[in-house]
């Protein structure tokens, strides 16, 4: 390693494999692959807030309170009819404005309006991250945003694919646990969460393609992705001095495309398995299939 | 200026008709509302060219997956893994990137030469990823609806002598149609919405005319307020998507026209697919 690492100091006089090798490892090539792994972490960190988000959307929707669910009626379809790209691009800056808006009125002296004209001003001990932030707290506020606005997106996605699911359980079960004497509440936790999700799966799987196939997304936010990197990377100008090469960036297309398709492949076979499992002992078809052959 | 100039100035400014300079300072209202109204003539153009291409294409690719022919239904299935396994953002790069690697002076065929350039113009390009895009969606929608053809449907097309293709035209096609037209009006709405994505991958906006997104982003990055320029595309985006699904249901009412009862107004639902 340590010999590769020296040899790697003087790319102009290496050829053929040596020089490959120490081009895919140089720091921006870590930076690259480290990117997927920033994609990950946005697939793991959204996932779940979104479905909290959806479950939140789906029992709003539901409730008695009008208010309450006028504002579920409205999450659950906003992203019927505006392109979630919208979301992507409004909310970052939005939240970041707000926030700002916010901290301007707790820690700014002046009375000066935020918004001169075109600009949109605040004083410098409420800016968010503050100038005198590292660059990784920038990143990773960057990051936050980004986190913030596909969960809303998706959380709206996931509510009405849970307010069907829990439409879609058979309302003798519910009758039944009535009958049973429990109460509303009980009926929600102890019968209609725990049977919702195997109507509910069908359209979380599907959700979560959608997801995977939405992260590309992250460059037009901003955060240095896999998009960003490839762009980077591949140009011919990013490395004319240190490795010159002629534009490259289909090939790294090509690779983040094979990504895409082993996570997808991969994803499908796994939710498959799920389904597989949650339809056993259901009164569905598919739990009929699977008792009729075992 | 006048909102009536404005609208003459800008209204057709994303085809390249009227003033050439986009508005710089003082950012009026008309001006956002004409020029991302403008900007929505490409959304439109995409939408309706790639789903018109499209809906035979992958009536094709359906039948094709649904071969017993190996040489026909495997491409099929990869075509169709390939484009659903993927983002179309990634697509759109991606074909950028190879698009202009073609040779600029075009391609000697059998002693004519055939452009190239124009595939990499957004018109051209961006609308062949589209089209491919949604045919292989709606042709695994299509293949789906096709596999759940009633077999009694069948039975009686055969009994009633039906045979071949005029089995196919009259009996299985109206009912396949028929089943996957939900879906289908999904994959649409889907469609129309993912034209917004065109103009933020690499196909670049030729002098400026953009789409309606590309003006809304233009406006809200010169003024820095996202709360005018977005809400005006959401809404054009919510007044089109509801008269896509009007349409839609208009052909569903045809299609369901002989079942009693069954004209029941479609329901919109945006995660059974894609």
């Amino acid at each position: 390693m340590a010999d590769m690492l020296a040899q790697c100091a003087e790319p102009g006089s290496l050829q053929g494999l040596s020089w490959l090798m120490c081009y895919l490892t140089s720091g921006k090539h870590m930076l690259f692959y480290g990117s997927f792994l920033t994609v990950l972490a946005l697939l793991a960190i959204t996932a779940p807030i979104a479905l909290l988000f959806g479950f939140g959307g789906a029992v709003a929707s539901r409730s008695r309170i009008p208010p309450l669910r006028w504002f579920g009626k409205i999450y659950t379809s906003m992203v019927r009819g505006v392109p979630d790209i919208i979301f992507f691009l409004f909310v970052p800056i939005a939240l970041d404005q707000g926030l700002e808006w916010l901290r301007h009125q707790v820690y700014c002296d002046s009375d000066a309006p935020v918004r001169q004209g075109n600009e949109f001003i605040v004083c410098a001990a409420a800016k968010l991250p503050l100038s005198s932030s590292p660059g990784w707290v920038h990143d990773t506020y960057g990051f936050i945003l980004a986190v913030v606005a596909f969960a809303i997106v998706f959380g709206a996605f996931a509510a009405n694919v849970l307010y069907g699911a829990m439409q879609a359980v058979p309302h003798a079960q519910l009758e039944t646990a009535e009958a049973y004497g429990m109460n509303s509440r009980q009926v929600t936790r102890r019968i209609l969460i725990p049977q919702m999700w195997v109507y509910a799966l069908p359209g979380l799987s599907n959700l979560w393609m959608i997801l995977i196939k939405a992260t590309p997304l992250l460059f037009l936010l901003g955060v240095e992705d896999i998009v960003y990197w490839a762009r980077e990377l591949g140009g011919a100008k990013s490395s004319a001095f240190t490795y010159p090469h002629s534009d490259w960036r289909l090939y790294y297309f090509l690779v983040i495309l094979v990504f895409y398709l082993l996570m997808t492949w991969c994803s499908e076979k796994i939710l498959a398995r799920l389904t597989w499992r949650l339809s056993r002992g259901q009164a569905t078809l598919g739990g009929e299939a699977i008792r009729k052959g075992a | 200026m006048s909102c009536a100039q404005t609208i003459a100035d800008y209204a057709l400014r994303s085809i390249g008709f009227g003033e050439r300079l986009l508005p710089r300072t003082d950012f009026t209202l008309c001006q956002q509302f004409t020029l991302i109204g403008s900007g929505l003539i490409w959304n439109l153009y995409f939408a309706f060219l790639a789903l018109f291409f499209g809906f035979f294409l992958a009536n094709g690719l359906a039948l094709a997956k649904a071969s017993r022919n190996p040489w026909l239904r495997k491409p099929a299935e990869w075509f169709i893994f390939l484009f659903r396994g993927s983002p179309l953002f990634i697509q759109l790069f991606l074909a950028y990137q190879a698009l202009v690697m073609l040779p600029r002076a075009g391609i000697e065929i059998f002693g004519f030469t055939v452009e190239t350039s124009w595939l990499t113009k957004a018109w051209a390009g961006a609308l062949i990823v589209l089209t491919l895009n949604t045919t292989a969606y709606a042709a695994q929608i299509f293949h789906g609806a096709l596999m759940s053809v009633p077999r009694g449907d069948i039975e009686a097309a055969d009994a009633y002598g039906l045979a071949g293709w005029s089995r196919f035209r009259r009996v299985i096609w109206p009912t396949m149609m028929r089943l996957a037209w939900p879906s289908y009006t999904n994959e649409a709405i889907f469609l129309f919405h993912a034209t917004t994505l065109v103009f933020f991958s690499s196909f670049p906006a030729f002098r400026q005319n953009g789409d309606s997104l590309y003006y809304a982003n233009y406006f809200a990055d010169k003024t820095f307020n996202p709360f005018v320029a977005y809400p005006i595309v959401a809404g054009y985006f919510i007044i089109c998507t509801l008269i896509l699904i009007g349409l839609f249901g208009i052909v569903n009412r045809y299609l369901n026209r002989h079942l009693p009862g069954a004209a029941r107004r479609l329901r919109y639902r945006p995660q059974l697919m894609r």
